[in-house]
């Protein structure tokens, strides 16, 4: 038996029909269309499938399509704006955040939600904000370096 | 990694949750942050005939804190319970033991109620209940009752909830005045499940001698085991305890077993290790709340 959604995804009204069992991930990809978030390990572990969910960041591989049903999930593809790429995108990319970009949806999201709640984080704070998230080409040095570039250039463009 | 097919339920209140429940009864499991229940879907090693999706009760989505303790509910998420200033106030030990409770993220959508009906013997939070002595509140069509931790955790991912039960709420209790606790584990990796995990309490007396020390230890049983330590403290103050002693005496009463990730031994060594550090914390919190409350008299 399928169930009928609404979710509003990066601002956009989107329905589906799905099973009960259609985990948020595979709505998104599969029925949605939107292959931007990408799914590593189906359990919780990697963080490749990490979304924001009312604004704050989830694990889409563990929540249902169906719990999510009348709520705002904003996806790698919502991060960017009219004017391009966001701040914590441009700072991956200043600093070679990335390498496959098979984990980069997950960071970015993850990371996008936490500069929000912490603007000026620790290394420590940074550490701990992305320690569920898994790499395996590029290396984690270069992603904690684009955390903190992402961090200032939010600042400056606060300013 | 896809899970088997089930029935879906989304109830709009609780007494519709317990008559889905009820109308389940061995088939049905709720399914409330889904942290732990969805991976087990994914893998298939559940297959609830029947899911009910408590997820729109936000009349479950509590956190009551007074001087008694934590009340907190079944959809109250973990991150909401280690942020909340009132809990941390009444029962520090909360969010000492979220912190270490997987990531971040798994924490914005897992919930504190539903780990403990999980009742894994390496996470936190029943090694967090079972030390301060709580109790979960479990309820069925037309009845409810409370259950203490001591009879709540069964065995290994089992606990006392049976078929048609909702666990609606879990009670942490405030300690007594001159008490301080602390958490401590060891993982592989930050955010894996401890290989072994030390909870702690301590109380003082007006001479700062210990008055009452006790531990719960995770991944070194089938349930979270608890030793009151207290005796072998000795009445004594922190800087004079035999922490040696203090360390296997605990050791002793543990029966941890061998895995991939850890063999029984080096899960006892560590055990006896963390002991010693998370009563040392706890100690020194304990000093700094009755020292508070000695300033507080004297204003």
């Amino acid at each position: 038996m399928n169930h009928a959604i609404t979710l509003t995804v990066n601002g956009v009204v989107r329905e589906a029909s799905v099973p009960a069992r259609r985990l948020l991930s595979d709505c998104l990809r599969h029925d949605l269309g939107l292959t931007g978030t990408h799914v590593g390990c189906e359990h919780g572990v990697c963080g490749a499938c990490t979304v924001l969910l009312d604004g704050e960041p989830v694990r889409s591989c563990l929540t249902f399509a169906v719990t999510a049903d009348g709520h705002e999930i904003t996806t790698v593809e919502g991060l960017a704006g009219d004017d391009g790429l966001s701040p914590v995108q441009r700072a991956f990319t200043e600093c070679h955040g990335l390498q496959c970009g098979f984990c980069t949806p997950g960071f970015l999201c993850t990371v996008t939600a936490f500069l929000r709640e912490t603007p000026a984080p620790t290394e420590e704070e940074v550490l701990e904000a992305v320690s569920g998230n898994l790499c395996r080409c590029t290396g984690y040095q270069n992603i904690i370096k684009a955390v903190h570039r992402a961090a200032e250039i939010q600042a400056e463009e606060a300013r | 990694m896809k899970p088997p097919p089930f029935d879906y339920h989304r109830p709009a209140s609780l007494g519709e949750a317990l008559d889905a429940l009820a109308e389940a009864g061995g088939h049905g499991k709720v399914l409330a942050g889904g942290q732990s229940l969805i991976p087990l879907l994914n893998m298939r090693l559940a297959a609830p005939g029947h899911l009910v999706d408590i997820n729109r009760l936000t009349e479950l989505d509590t956190i009551a804190a007074d001087a008694s303790g934590v009340r907190v509910g079944a959809l109250a998420r973990h991150a909401a319970v280690e942020r909340s200033a009132s809990a941390k106030a009444a029962q520090p030990l909360l969010a000492q033991a979220l912190r270490l409770v997987a990531h971040p993220v798994i924490r914005n959508r897992g919930t504190v109620v539903g780990s403990l009906v999980h009742a894994d013997p390496s996470a936190e939070m029943p090694a967090v209940l079972a030390l301060l002595g709580g109790s979960v509140r479990l309820a069925r069509r037309g009845a409810e009752r409370e259950v203490a931790a001591t009879d709540f955790f069964v065995g290994p991912l089992e606990s006392a909830l049976l078929p048609g039960e909702l666990a609606v709420s879990a009670f942490f209790p405030a300690l007594p005045g001159r008490s301080g606790t602390a958490f401590c584990e060891v993982a592989r990796r930050h955010g894996d499940y401890a290989m072994a995990g030390v909870a702690a309490a301590v109380t003082l007396d007006e001479d700062f001698r210990i008055a009452a020390a006790k531990v719960a230890c995770v991944s070194v049983g089938p349930v979270p085991v608890v030793v009151d330590v207290s005796q072998v403290c000795g009445t004594r103050p922190v800087a004079s305890v035999d922490w040696d002693a203090v360390a296997g005496a605990v050791q002793d009463t543990i029966e941890p077993e061998d895995d991939i990730h850890a063999t029984a031994e080096y899960r006892r060594h560590l055990t006896g290790v963390l002991v010693t550090r998370a009563l040392r914390e706890a100690a020194h919190d304990a000093a700094q709340d009755a020292a508070r409350a000695a300033g507080e008299g004297q204003a």
